[in-house]
């Protein structure tokens, strides 16, 4: 399962926009609105997001921590 | 093909003119087709067109010499793109790359000058746009320049990481939008500003997730003591 952009269909305004921005084809109208294809070709690039007039489209970022580096470096001053 | 003159009428040049104006403006117009990627302007060029987006979305943009990349506005229909050239007879300001396929209305510096001088509405109208525009590189200079938003987006960014997530209370998740809200920016600059943490080590981008890897360094970024 991939996050994909997420689409408000109530302000979604069927203009087709992010459709057109998109290269690989996650994006397409369903009646007069756009919905989101699953696909690993979708690189996250959040242009669809940028590009609606309406706010429509998300693409929200998970915030989480890779403490590793920091450990590794811990380590590292420990010796 | 014709221009459609209806529109012309959505574009805020040519805002309240009348429909025998508005053919005349029509008359001096042509069209223009890119696909998604393609070049329409470089910066520094020359170029004696004025472009108006019809349909599509262009993106205008300055690269600096180590090709770094900053976004100044995304144009969408009805709106127009290097104005300034036209108006002044300098170089291109900015580069322009079609972010979708795109039609545009471009019209030549000559024909403009001319239908300047011989409507006033229309002087009037691109006085208000250009003023428009005004405002929103001075809001832009003014959080490149004056405004710590990378230390913002930083300390933003520690708050959220903090809540280091569980499978009841999931880990925080934020648009780019949503960041440039809070932190009192443009999006445009928030992309920016996780480009420069990236690049300082303090954060990695991953397809849907921004990875924290050396929080001493995003504190320091971010101005918080710890």
């Amino acid at each position: 399962m991939f996050d994909m952009p997420i689409i408000n269909a109530d302000l979604c305004n069927g203009c087709g926009l992010c459709m057109t921005v998109c290269d690989c084809g996650a994006l397409v109208i369903t009646g007069s609105i756009i919905s989101v294809h699953e696909t690993d070709e979708c690189g996250y690039c959040t242009d669809c997001e940028a590009v609606c007039p309406t706010g429509a489209i998300q693409c929200p970022f998970e915030i989480i921590v890779d403490d590793s580096f920091e450990q590794s470096a811990e380590q590292g001053f420990g010796q | 093909m014709a221009i459609d003159i209806d529109l012309l009428r959505g574009i805020p040049y040519f805002a309240g003119l009348s429909e025998s104006d508005l053919e005349a403006v029509g008359q001096h117009m042509f069209e223009q087709t890119f696909q998604r990627g393609d070049m329409i302007l470089m910066e520094e060029d020359t170029s004696e067109v004025i472009y108006f987006v019809v349909s599509g979305a262009v993106k205008s943009f300055k690269t600096s010499i180590e090709g770094k990349e900053q976004t100044l506005c995304l144009l969408r229909s009805g709106e127009s793109f290097n104005d300034v050239p036209i108006l002044d007879g300098g170089p291109n300001v900015a580069s322009a790359v079609a972010m979708t396929p795109v039609l545009l209305y471009g019209m030549t510096r000559t024909d403009m000058e001319e239908l300047l001088q011989e409507n006033p509405a229309v002087a009037m109208n691109v006085i208000r746009v250009l003023s428009k525009r005004v405002r929103h590189f001075v809001a832009l200079v003014e959080d490149l320049s004056f405004r710590d938003v990378t230390g913002r987006v930083a300390k933003l960014l520690l708050e959220y990481a903090a809540d280091h997530g569980s499978p009841e209370e999931p880990h925080p998740r934020l648009t780019q939008q949503e960041m440039a809200a809070m932190v009192g920016t443009a999006r445009e600059v928030v992309g920016r500003s996780l480009k420069v943490l990236e690049d300082e080590g303090a954060i990695r981008m991953e397809r849907h997730r921004i990875v924290v890897t050396n929080r001493k360094a995003l504190q320091e970024l971010g101005g918080v003591v710890s």
